[in-house]
């Protein structure tokens, strides 16, 4: 079972008490792009076999959003940040990095 | 290849059984084939079967990373229906039922096709309104189904509680040409008729690049050495995102795992297939007795394969009620299969950006009931380089210009 850490609350709570909200981090297009940026923000998704960056909504508990990075293919968390973030923080890069040395970093 | 026949099984009996070959050969990877099919699951493997059956396309290699039929194939709970609300999936898997029902004649093999009969439980009065509306949807586009009352459905399946208190049972739609089939088979009847025909199925062959030239695809490198081709399947369901982002594009598709999970074997108590789709739960009793029971998919992207336990016990929960007489039955093995999800809940067969590849991919929740269909409709797209009519509405495109085929809510499918 999946267990993530609420950064907002601090609760740990597995995945019954809370709700996915798919890939993080992805640029909002507007009314001014192209229709394949569109496309591809609406649609495409990296959906890697690895690490991922992901929303997630504490439901069942103090109601916020959040962001995680975990492994895909093994459940492994590599922590839990802040909904207010444009891209991974560092500090969960290099954690990432350090349990995953061959990992070529986060997919463009 | 030896043909199997009754008069086959008397002439082995009187030989100890020595006279039986492989069913299909284990080659080493040739260094180059016209065409290269990556996944040796049901669709892979009824691609390459059409190619060279309707197109005369032989020279083919089908590339699998564990074994055939070890993916979605071999986790899948065998149901097969057609009963879909849109023409063009209408289309698609009713070519597929109808290809079923004559594929153990056609490859030989016995796929233990069992048209017993589907019907979809409607538990509210929304999805009483829904299949009412599919069932006329379906008699225009020639499927046959109806839409039956709760008396009949408990004729069909005594052992149904259609008074719950929660989710009673208002009525059915009913597919009875629908029904089950042996997963494995398939994929080894298939296997079979695609090694007599001369192709190579090679087993423990990872593909970990595309190669390509200019835009042009002009072969794979794999665990087992690099192998050029003039054409490129990608028939790898829940990995296909992986698979594309080797090609250089990406996928309007995520993977979650979709898990099922069987009962103790008991004497035969159910003779048809039925769905609950607001429950999310479905069963069927296999032949060994085993009642066969899918549940919902994760909510969140997932290679795992192992699903989790309160997934079974929200699909058990909602089963017992409506089958009160399997409370007491103790479950024996779940498992999860990684399934790839589209925006609309419908496939895609199509031209990728990268020239001479083309993808098969997307059957989310309910490929093996397709896999006829879908394996005729690819080999025509790979064989022609453009799709026929039944893979033309089911394009990667289709996301651009928003012509979606949407069977997420219209079919009411347990996703």
């Amino acid at each position: 079972m999946l267990i993530l850490t609420c950064p907002c609350c601090g609760a740990e709570a597995d995945e019954t008490e809370l709700a996915s909200g798919g890939e993080a981090h992805i640029q909002r297009q507007g009314p001014e792009s192209t229709d394949a940026a569109f496309e591809a923000y609406l649609f495409q998704r990296k959906n890697p076999s690895g690490v991922h960056f992901e929303r997630w909504r504490h439901a069942f508990g103090c109601g916020k959003w959040f962001h995680a990075a975990r492994c895909t293919r093994t459940l492994e968390v590599f922590g839990t940040y802040t909904a207010q973030s444009l891209k991974p923080p560092k500090w969960i890069l290099d954690r990432i990095r350090k349990r995953r040395p061959d990992w070529a970093g986060p997919l463009p | 290849m030896k043909r199997y026949s009754a008069f086959a099984i008397a002439k082995e009996a009187f030989r100890h059984q020595l006279g039986w070959e492989r069913a299909w050969r284990s080659p080493e990877p040739k260094p180059e084939y016209e065409v290269i099919i990556v996944g040796a699951g049901g669709h892979g493997l009824a691609t390459a079967y059409y190619l060279g059956k309707n197109h005369g396309i032989t020279n083919i290699a089908i590339l699998e990373k564990n074994w055939l039929g070890g993916g979605n194939t071999g986790r899948n709970t065998t149901i097969i229906r057609s009963n879909y609300l849109q023409d063009a999936s209408a289309a698609i898997y009713e070519k597929a039922r109808s290809l079923y029902e004559t594929l153990s004649q056609d490859l030989n093999y016995n796929v233990m096709f069992s048209p017993r009969g589907v019907a979809m439980l409607a538990q509210t009065h929304h999805e009483v309104r829904g299949y009412r509306r599919t069932a006329r949807a379906n008699a225009i586009q020639g499927v046959e189904t109806e839409f039956i009352g709760s008396e009949q459905v408990k004729a069909l399946c005594p052992i149904i509680n259609v008074d719950g208190p929660r989710f009673p049972v208002l009525g059915a739609l009913w597919q009875p040409r629908g029904g089950t089939a042996r997963h494995d088979a398939v994929a080894w009847g298939y296997a079979r008729a695609c090694s007599d025909m001369g192709m190579d199925i090679i087993q423990n062959c990872a593909v970990t690049a595309v190669r390509r030239t200019g835009g042009t695809v002009t072969g794979v490198e794999t665990t087992r050495g690099a192998v050029g081709c003039r054409k490129l399947g990608i028939v790898v369901a829940g990995h296909s995102g992986v698979l594309a982002a080797m090609a250089g594009f990406r996928l309007p598709v995520e993977s979650v795992a979709l898990q099922a999970l069987v009962s103790e074997p008991v004497k035969p108590c159910m003779d048809i297939v039925v769905m609950a789709n607001t429950v999310h739960g479905y069963m069927s009793q296999s032949d060994k007795g085993e009642l066969v029971i899918g549940g919902g998919a994760d909510g969140f992207n997932n290679y795992t394969q192992r699903g989790s336990f309160h997934h079974v016990e929200e699909t058990v929960r909602a089963l017992v009620e409506t089958f009160p007489i399997i409370s007491r039955l103790r479950m024996l093995r779940q498992w999860a299969g990684i399934v790839d999800m589209t925006g609309d809940r419908s496939p895609i067969l199509s031209k990728t950006p990268l020239e001479n590849c083309f993808i098969n991919c997307g059957w989310g929740t309910g490929g093996f009931k397709a896999i006829p269909g879908s394996g005729w409709a690819m080999a025509e797209l790979m064989a022609k380089g453009e799709p026929g009519p039944l893979a033309a509405p089911f394009g990667l495109d289709r996301f651009r210009e928003g012509r979606f085929i949407d069977e997420s809510v219209a079919a009411g499918v347990a996703h």
